[in-house]
């Protein structure tokens, strides 16, 4: 009796597993091309393109260093006072659970490019508890950053004056496949979205 | 005999209105409390944690009685105005920024403020709408 029990169990785990779980692609694009007279349809992922940021110990830092990692993406500055704060406190979760898996990674972005310098942005990461390496907070020109949220993470960033703290952004946390493709957007400040977002990243890490 | 009916009368009706005085204290407590919650969760919480426990070291837990009790004249300035100062919470050397947060009427801040002195295991009761109008003309 207690064997068939187990045989039981085996089996819904076994047939839970024939399937694997494949997260989808956010920015699938259908191309049609012409080839020898004929219409071919290819579908393209856009990607990531290579950048070049400084971190919080105002070290370059270009796509290459996330190459072999999944990565979680976001905008934000120092002293917001509204939304980062919840989700820099949902995503240190997300980081606890990850803090020793060198194949996850964390970029936190700044907007407020003239405040945030790689300085302050370090006494804030180690205000926030940050003592590893895999959560950079990068700070670049203020075109760069920009260009990255609206035309490759779309995240909608502008500065703002009657926005709090001068500058109006979305609290999404946009995460990223070892190949740079983008894989799923969360609220941050949601904490169905934050729970969301830590099982997709387990089943992104068993993906080739 | 009389007299004893009229004594008996009189604590009656002394007992009921001391019983209603504290009743309607007790109202008032409640409804500064729920309020409160209410401009907490708007307001604050985002920083300083549905629990009170703040935000690593970059928000100050708002666990501390002792410095709650002792800078209760305080609060409503800092609330009102932001603060910057350096501060010890729990034994531990804070100095971040509050935002200031001249949207909030002094009802508003003596609500909030009774919330966070009876919420996070603090209990602290009333603080009047009356002494936090005057808390706030001391402001530095
Ligand atoms: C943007 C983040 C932020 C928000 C929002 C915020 N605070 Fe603070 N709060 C801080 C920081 C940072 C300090 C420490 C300031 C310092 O070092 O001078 C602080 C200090 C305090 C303190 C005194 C220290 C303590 O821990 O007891 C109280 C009380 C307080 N805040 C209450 C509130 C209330 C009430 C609200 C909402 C109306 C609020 N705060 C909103 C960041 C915030």
């Amino acid at each position: 009796m207690r064997n068939l029990f187990a045989i039981i169990i085996v089996f819904t785990l076994c047939s839970c597993n024939t399937e694997p779980e494949r997260l989808p692609f956010m920015q699938m694009e259908v191309v049609e091309n012409v080839v020898d007279g004929k219409t071919v349809q290819d579908t393209t992922f856009r990607t990531i393109p290579d950048f070049k940021l400084y971190n919080q110990d105002s070290t370059v830092v270009t796509l290459k260093d996330f190459d072999n990692a999944i990565y979680v993406a976001d905008f934000f500055f120092t002293t917001c006072p509204t939304i980062c704060p919840i989700m820099h406190r949902n995503l240190l979760k997300v980081y606890k659970k990850y803090e020793h898996n060198n194949q996850v990674k964390f970029a936190s972005h700044t907007i407020d490019v003239k405040y945030d310098k790689p300085s302050v942005m370090k006494a804030y990461a180690k205000k926030l508890g940050i003592r590893t390496k895999n959560w950079e907070f990068l700070w670049g020109t203020r075109d760069e950053i920009y260009a990255l949220a609206e035309r490759n993470y779309m995240v909608y960033t502008k500065e703002e004056a009657q926005a709090p703290g001068g500058f109006a952004h979305q609290g999404y946390l946009i995460l990223v496949d070892k190949h740079k493709r983008i894989r799923g957007a969360y609220d941050g400040t949601v904490d169905e979205d934050v729970h969301k977002l830590m099982a997709d990243m387990d089943i992104l890490l068993k993906e080739k | 005999m009389r007299k004893n009916i009229i004594l008996a009368i009189f604590l009656t009706v002394i007992s009921a209105i001391i019983y209603a005085c504290q009743n309607a204290s007790e109202i008032e407590l409640s409804t500064y409390i729920s309020n409160g919650k209410d401009i907490y969760r708007a307001n604050c919480q985002n920083c300083h944690g549905e629990n009170g426990e703040g935000l690593g070291e970059l928000a100050p837990p708002l666990t501390d009685s002792v410095f709650l009790e002792k800078n209760k004249s305080k609060l409503a300035c800092y609330i009102k105005n932001g603060t910057d100062q350096p501060m010890t919470i729990n034994g531990k050397t804070y100095q971040g920024k509050m935002p200031a947060f001249p949207k909030l009427q002094t009802i508003d801040i003596a609500q909030v403020t009774v919330y966070i002195t009876n919420a996070f295991g603090n209990k602290q009761g009333m603080y009047k709408y009356e002494q936090v109008a005057k808390d706030l003309q001391e402001c530095k």
